[in-house]
């Protein structure tokens, strides 16, 4: 059986627009292909991967135009529903930022910041980005 | 009951998540575990008695090692350091991960 | 006695953040003890071993090549490889493809090699212990 990893996820829409993903989120699904065993926590600004309806359009230069935009949601959704990855959300972090939980997508676990240590100590392996 | 290898690599006067860092190490030590947090890069700007220094020491009051990158402090002559902090040099980290403690980077 | 195997994950791109010197001095300290050592070099450290680095003068401090004697990120990992066999150990430096392929930067230091998310989770499973360097 794989590693129990758990996965601090703070940065967030760092070249998500040039990459088409969050490239954390998108390695972790990767890396549960090959067989890892991986829970994601929102926290930080990352929270907002979380809220529902989210995606600018693509980008735009001169003639050039973007055809795939990512929609960070989505891909939140993705990780719960299809690669069985769970994710968690820091509630104090939405509640700093305005966010309630009827604007989230469905699937997302939240947990109190005080419950982190206790998930930290329950992976085998930690890994914060 | 763990051992926990913190390295912090932000400082508080450029990001406000230092703050969230310095209470992982707090939680962990109050559910029993055993906590280093070892200051690189930036971090080690904090490490200078000041307002933003208390924090550190109490961090080290409430039983995490607070340790302070030797190459770090150098580099910003860094001379003197808040009650609780310690200088120590890279290895700490490779004797952390070599003796299977669990290691996050913030 | 096995060896220490650790696995890194690194993610910044050369020249642009502190957070490579303090991971080459880990890796040089892994490297001296004869530990193994995996690297995945991930997005922007995909380039830190392109072997097309060319190091440059200094003329606000006057200084030509030789002088300034730039450091160059592609020869420290050749440094890391030569020092982690001359310890007895060894490093398996593996740059994510398709962050090697957006970047265009396919040429690496030899010994060093082109993987995919598979190689890190095969690190991890191996390995006695893992340490991610984010990027900002």
């Amino acid at each position: 059986m794989a590693k129990k990893t758990l996965n601090i996820v703070e940065s967030a829409y760092r070249a998500v627009m040039e990459e088409q993903d969050d490239t954390v989120l998108w390695l972790l699904a990767a890396m549960q292909g090959a067989g890892a065993q991986h829970t994601v926590v929102l926290r930080g600004n990352a929270v907002n991967y979380a809220v529902a309806g989210q995606g600018a359009p693509g980008l735009t230069v001169g003639q050039w135009k973007q055809t795939q935009a990512p929609r960070m949601d989505r891909d939140v959704t993705d990780l719960v529903e299809n690669r069985k990855i769970p994710v968690y959300v820091i509630e104090e972090d939405l509640a700093e930022r305005g966010i309630v939980r009827g604007e989230l997508v469905p699937g997302v676990k939240l947990i109190g910041r005080g419950t982190l240590p206790k998930l930290v100590a329950e992976h085998e392996v930690v890994c914060h980005w | 009951m763990a051992e926990y290898l913190l390295i912090e690599s932000r400082d508080p006067f450029e990001s406000n998540e230092v703050g969230y860092y310095y209470d992982l190490a707090r939680g962990l030590v109050d559910e029993g575990h055993h906590v280093t947090m070892f200051l690189v890069q930036n971090a080690v700007l904090a490490a200078r008695p000041s307002k933003a220094s208390a924090a550190l020491s109490a961090l080290a009051r409430a039983g995490v090692k607070v340790l302070a990158d030797d190459f770090a402090l150098k580099e910003r002559g860094v001379t003197k350091l808040a009650e609780g902090v310690t200088v120590a040099p890279i290895d700490v980290v490779l004797d952390h991960l070599a003796a299977s403690h669990k290691t996050m980077w913030h | 006695m096995p060896k220490t195997t650790l696995t890194f994950a690194l993610m910044d791109p050369p020249y642009e953040s502190e957070n490579l010197t303090t991971a080459f001095r880990i890796l040089d300290a892994a490297a001296r003890r004869g530990y193994h050592v995996n690297v995945f070099a991930y997005e922007g450290a995909a380039g830190l071993a392109f072997v097309r680095q060319i190091p440059h003068p200094n003329p606000v401090h006057g200084k030509n090549v030789a002088e300034e004697n730039h450091p160059t990120t592609k020869d420290q990992v050749a440094a890391l490889l030569v020092e982690a066999e001359r310890s007895g150990g060894k490093v398996d430096w593996v740059n994510c493809g398709m962050c090697v392929d957006e970047r265009g930067v396919g040429e690496s230091v030899p010994g060093t090699r082109r993987g995919s998310p598979a190689d890190f989770h095969a690190f991890i499973e191996a390995s006695d212990n893992v340490l991610v360097i984010p990027t900002k």
